[in-house]
């Protein structure tokens, strides 16, 4: 559907190296990156603001590489909404079919479409600097929508949002790729929403892309230190949870975890690893989860030493200082046990 | 001693530096519009010189501001928008007439339109510039571009280009983006560059007494009709002239302020 061949673009402070994508249609593609890693400009060059240097873009199989944007059909919302300050918000969302041979009745209908999708039909009359941000944000999506897009961008759309507004529209934009299946390429920086909105993930630093994959096998088996860090999750499963009275109980691969999210159904837990506390003997403590496995693999990251535990087939790693790592002896093989809280078990 | 400056000593000392120059400019103009009886300068406004200064004030102003806007709209934008080389050069060169004193620019005006072969050229085909009306409007020009340029400049640069890119997404060309999205959003700064542009037109005059001269009747602007009245004595025409120029201003700054200060709530 968009497929990006070993695009390179300087732009001095930032830039892209060699970047491969193959996206199919209707996939939401989540682009996961540290500031700076060239999210943006990605984004833009697939829009068509910059032509690469090198490399190419396909789209359904036509060479977009040198298409001006008004002639690609690729949608963009951006993080500060960028709605046109002195038009109202009908004129912002129609704005993309005024050149447009649609005739008026259709133009209407998409308008109450998406007005009504996204819940900003009494908005219409409306300049965007008397609406919130939320509503803002979601006149962007309805104005990228309108003409239709072959691809809709998103860079960091959820950022700018607080956190109330942040999961609605979130829940919204996850209902509006269900009903429209618009391939969507969005950036983010927030591992909730990569999770909870991708089904495809791409991890991007320094100008390249690190990583390429489902996300659940992006987190799963980190192909890169740096993805790994990025991450920032070492423990990271899927499993069935089930409430219960006042923690949940979380089944994983026939382990049972003992969760304080109030959550049940299909879900995804993380332990981070410097939240497990390790030890030779079973030990005594009001955390409710303790398992007893062998060292897999042994890390040493100065500071901290992070091993890999394999508990009757889940694998688990887990971070302790360098002081208990020698104090306890630890070696390959030896059997460990790993306790944790239910408050440290996160579920989502 | 001066550690021992306390908050409400200071705010008195940045109050008084504020009330000296308050008073001395309103003080100034005030005793100038004062000088006279109110009835000489109505009989002063009306005489046909001063008339006659007024509608040639107002003529070459409006023209220059309008050939401003025209020229400084698009350079503003090519040197905000574009990165090519020698931008910081044609830049300089733009904002030049700025620090120039507005005499040496009439002068290097004359030169070129009275001297040159390219100045006789024009002569020919009837696009006469030294001693004319004409000149004026060149001469104010010349020296308001600068001022306009830095507002519509500062007015872009304030505009972020991702507006410009999602109209591009939204099937717009360079030049319909620029009509519908920067154009309209840069309403402010142009209302704010114009008037600035104008209220220097109005007073300009180094520059257009170098190319244009200062012929009564003829190319007597507000500030020459001033400086003519001046230099032969009758300082009542020259305090109309003034006056009608302190007023300009008045009115001016007050709808500069509007633009630039209170922006539509966006």
């Amino acid at each position: 559907m968009i497929k990006i061949e070993n695009v390179s673009k300087d732009m001095g402070e930032f830039y892209l190296k060699n970047i491969s994508l193959d996206i199919e249609k209707g996939e939401y593609l989540m682009i996961l990156g540290p500031t700076g890693a060239g999210k943006t400009i990605l984004l833009e060059t697939i829009a068509g603001i910059y032509t690469p240097d090198n490399g190419s873009i396909y789209l359904n199989g036509r060479d977009i590489t040198r298409l001006p944007p008004r002639r690609r059909n690729i949608g963009m919302v951006y993080q500060d909404f960028t709605l046109f300050p002195h038009l109202n918000v009908e004129k912002n969302i129609r704005f993309g079919l005024t050149y447009s041979t649609i005739p008026e009745k259709e133009t209407g209908e998409r308008v109450a479409m998406l007005t009504d999708l996204l819940d900003i039909s009494h908005l219409l009359h409306r300049y965007p600097g008397t609406l919130s941000g939320g509503e803002q944000q979601r006149v962007a999506i309805a104005r990228a929508l309108i003409i239709q897009p072959e691809v809709l961008l998103l860079d960091e759309p959820l950022s700018a949002l607080d956190s109330e507004t942040r999961g609605k529209l979130r829940d919204e934009l996850r209902k509006i790729h269900s009903l429209t299946r618009t391939t969507v390429i969005h950036v983010t920086h927030s591992f909730n929403e990569a999770f909870l909105l991708g089904n495809k993930m791409a991890i991007m630093n320094k100008g390249e892309i690190i990583q390429f994959g489902e996300p659940g096998e992006v987190f799963r088996k980190p192909n890169s230190k740096f993805t790994a860090d990025f991450l920032g999750v070492g423990n990271l499963f899927r499993g069935t949870a089930t409430l219960g009275k006042g923690l949940c109980s979380i089944a994983v691969n026939g382990l049972t975890f003992l969760s304080a999210s109030q959550i049940s159904g299909q879900v995804y837990v993380s332990v981070r690893p410097e939240d497990i506390l390790v030890s030779v003997k079973p030990i005594e403590s009001s955390a409710r989860n303790s398992f007893q496995g062998a060292i897999t693999d042994i890390s040493d990251l100065g500071a901290v030493v992070r091993i890999s535990v394999d508990i009757q087939g889940v694998p688990f790693i887990a971070a302790l200082t360098r002081r208990s790592f020698f104090d306890m002896d630890l070696e390959i093989n030896k059997q460990v046990f790993l306790t944790f809280k239910a408050i440290d078990v996160h579920a989502f | 001693m001066l550690k021992k400056l306390n908050d409400i000593h200071f705010k008195v000392i940045v109050f008084i530096f504020c009330a000296v120059i308050g008073l001395l400019i309103t003080a100034s103009l005030l005793s100038l519009v004062t000088h006279t009886t109110l009835q000489a300068l109505v009989d002063s406004v009306l005489t046909e010189e001063i008339q006659f200064a007024i509608r040639m004030s107002l003529a070459t102003s409006l023209s220059s501001t309008a050939l401003c806007i025209i020229f400084s709209v698009p350079a503003a934008y090519a040197l905000t928008r574009y990165d090519f080389r020698g931008r910081n050069i044609i830049n300089a060169i733009l904002e030049l007439p700025l620090a120039l004193p507005p005499v040496v620019s009439g002068l290097a005006l004359l030169v070129l339109f009275g001297t040159t072969g390219f100045g006789k050229a024009l002569a020919d085909i009837g696009i006469k510039f030294v001693f004319t009306p004409q000149g004026i409007i060149m001469a104010q020009f010349f020296v308001i571009f600068p001022f306009m340029y830095r507002v519509m400049k500062s007015t872009f640069q304030g505009i972020n280009p991702r507006y410009e890119y999602v109209a591009k997404t939204l099937g717009c060309n360079e030049f319909e983006t620029f009509r519908r999205v920067t154009l309209p959003m840069s309403r402010n700064g142009l209302i704010a560059g114009a008037i600035i542009a104008w209220c220097r037109g109005m007073g300009e005059f180094g520059a257009a007494l170098m190319l244009a001269g200062a012929t009564r009747l003829k190319t007597e602007t507000l500030p020459s009709a001033l400086y003519l009245n001046m230099t032969s004595g009758d300082l009542t025409l020259a305090i109309a002239a003034a006056t009608i120029l302190i007023v300009i201003a008045f009115v001016a700054l007050f709808i500069f302020e509007k633009a630039s200060g209170t922006a539509r709530v966006f």
